[in-house]
């Protein structure tokens, strides 16, 4: 595989620019992972109104496989309902653990981070972020009794 | 020595990776294979397999036969009076459990103490952590000086005491390439009385080795970093400590006579040998060390002193690099460890991959040195008699490359 089939523009430009760093004060999700076999950490917090995700946001250091995928993931999961947002998470993973997406279209720019699949030590780092989210959002439905 | 020359042995290095001719500097990992050593691996199975000491026809002799040819062959490498002393192992980590199981469990009471360092690879921090649990001693270790990168020996007269009953330090750092002074240590270990165990994996194969002049108790080594095959290690041990020790396992191979409630022991080695060994593993390893025989050990260690003087110097040019570890070549081996300030370890290793170039990029299985140094991970590139400067050069732009793509043209 290329440089330039791995490390493609828009990944770049999401490890350099991440959007969304930082923290949210009210955050109905708060939750902090790291891989520890190669030091990648995220906290990340997510605002919940009405069922649908209100404010996400995140602080970590890591790869740029890892931080540019977390950086992408709030992107996408801002404004979108409980269940499309778990939805799109599990088609990510599927994607990355090498099932070809049925709506391709949905991931948007995430299927940049389709040629990490090719390295398997890497593809942890690709899914820190989304298996942080949905352990979260595991947690938040637990809480407040809506069914896992 | 001729690297050029020594390349054409070693079939997996004549390959393009991701469209480049592939520079292998993960020689800490593995090193590659020379083309006698995998001959000789099929030569064995196709004409003389056959298990060893057991049976009497004649593929049974002549399998034993290389087999303890081997066993001599690495005794003579590292400088052991006998290959009484020479057990053969699955790997370099077997074998330090092995001690840490047969000596330590058997020796280590409460109070006791065990000294380790903080550059040990985790084979030879957790299976002395195992051993403390079952018998309640404790383990110290000899702190490193990150600026230098080496033990500080002058805190050794702190640590050592009547308590300590093992000392267990590595050769040479798989991290930061240091070359310990074993002497020294042994020499002050022996004064309390501590028995002394060295491991070996990252020296064996790079330096002239000599257990006796080491005045170490046991010796560990593994085959595969040495142009061996996995699967295949050593612990070389003084006679008369290996003879008052406990088997490690039980089975075949390893008994005198057996009754149903007990059993008496081989001698040795064969007393820690239990089960058919690897004995083509083994075979193999004999060849290998015939292969580094024939350069030179001391012709080995010059060529990766002159690479790693010139691989600190090429890195070094490089702007926000942190090279880590002894900066003087001739006190370490040949690897040179570093990270980039604002890089990951990893990404530096998987673009290097796309240009044909293998590192190691990780904690190096030394996650309390990596703590101690202040970073989750360094990228490694460690080297052996068939590289050559140009592959340093092809790792210097690979790493212009690095810095180029993760900062976008910045630094340059």
């Amino acid at each position: 595989m290329s440089l330039e089939e791995l490390y493609k523009e828009v990944i770049l430009d999401h490890y350099r620019s991440p959007r969304n760093k930082g923290t949210l004060s009210e955050a109905d999700i708060e939750l902090h992972r790291d891989n520890p076999l190669c030091g990648d950490e995220i906290d990340l917090y997510v605002d919940i109104e009405d069922g649908k995700i209100a404010g996400v946001s995140f602080d970590g250091k890591g790869c740029s496989i890892s931080q540019a995928s977390i950086s992408m993931m709030t992107e996408k999961l801002m404004g979108m309902s409980q269940e499309d947002a778990e939805g799109l998470a599990n088609t990510f993973k599927g994607m990355m653990q090498g099932e070809d997406p049925q709506d391709e279209d949905s991931l948007g720019d995430l299927v940049a981070l389709k040629g990490v699949q090719k390295y398997p030590v890497r593809i942890k780092c690709a899914l820190l972020g989304w298996n942080t989210f949905l352990e979260g959002l595991k947690n938040y439905r637990e809480k407040h009794g809506e069914p896992a | 020595m001729n690297a050029e020359d020594i390349r054409k042995d070693f079939p997996t290095l004549d390959q393009e990776v991701n469209g480049h001719p592939l520079v292998y500097l993960d020689n800490g990992a593995t090193s590659q294979r020379p083309r006698t050593v995998i001959d000789e691996i099929k030569r064995f199975y196709e004409e003389d397999n056959s298990n060893v000491h057991r049976s009497v026809h004649t593929l049974g002799e002549r399998a034993t036969l290389l087999y303890e040819g081997a066993r001599e062959k690495v005794a003579d490498f590292i400088g052991a009076p006998s290959p009484r002393g020479l057990i053969f192992t699955k790997s370099a980590t077997e074998a330090l459990n092995l001690v840490a199981y047969a000596w330590g469990r058997h020796h280590l009471a409460p109070g006791d103490e065990v000294l380790i360092s903080e550059m040990e690879h985790h084979s030879n921090i957790v299976s002395w952590q195992l051993a403390c649990q079952d018998t309640g001693a404790t383990i110290k270790a000899i702190p490193v000086d990150v600026d230098e990168g080496i033990l500080e020996l002058d805190k050794l007269d702190g640590l050592l005491s009547n308590r300590t009953k093992v000392v267990a330090i590595t050769h040479v750092s798989n991290v930061l390439g240091t070359i310990n002074p074993i002497s020294e240590i042994s020499a002050r270990a022996h004064e309390v009385g501590a028995v002394v165990v060295c491991d070996g994996a990252q020296a064996a194969p790079h330096i002239p080795v000599n257990v006796v002049e080491l005045g170490c108790d046991f010796y560990v080594g593994t085959g595969h970093k040495m142009c061996g095959p996995t699967g295949i290690g050593f612990v070389w041990g003084k006679e008369e400590i290996l003879e008052e020790m406990n088997p490690f396992h039980g089975g075949g191979e390893m008994i005198l006579d057996v009754w149903m409630d007990r059993a008496t022991y081989n001698e040795l080695p064969y007393k820690f040998e239990a089960g058919t060994p690897p004995i083509a593993a083994a075979i193999g390893l004999g060849v290998a060390i015939d292969y580094l025989n024939d350069i030179g050990m001391k012709a080995v260690h010059d060529h990766e002193v002159e690479l790693g003087k010139y691989a600190m110097q090429r890195i070094g040019e490089i702007s926000g690099i942190k090279i880590f570890g002894p900066t003087d070549a001739d006190r370490k081996g040949g690897l040179v460890s570093f990270n980039f300030e604002e890089i990951h370890a990893h990404d530096v290793g998987t673009i290097l991959d796309t240009l044909g170039i293998a590192v190691r990029a990780g904690h190096h299985c030394a996650k309390p040195l990596m703590r101690k140094l202040g970073v989750p991970a360094t990228t490694r590139a460690s080297f052996y008699i068939y590289n050559t400067k140009g592959e340093v050069d092809r790792l210097h732009d690979g790493l212009l490359q690095v810095q180029k793509t993760m900062q976008g043209g910045l630094g340059l």
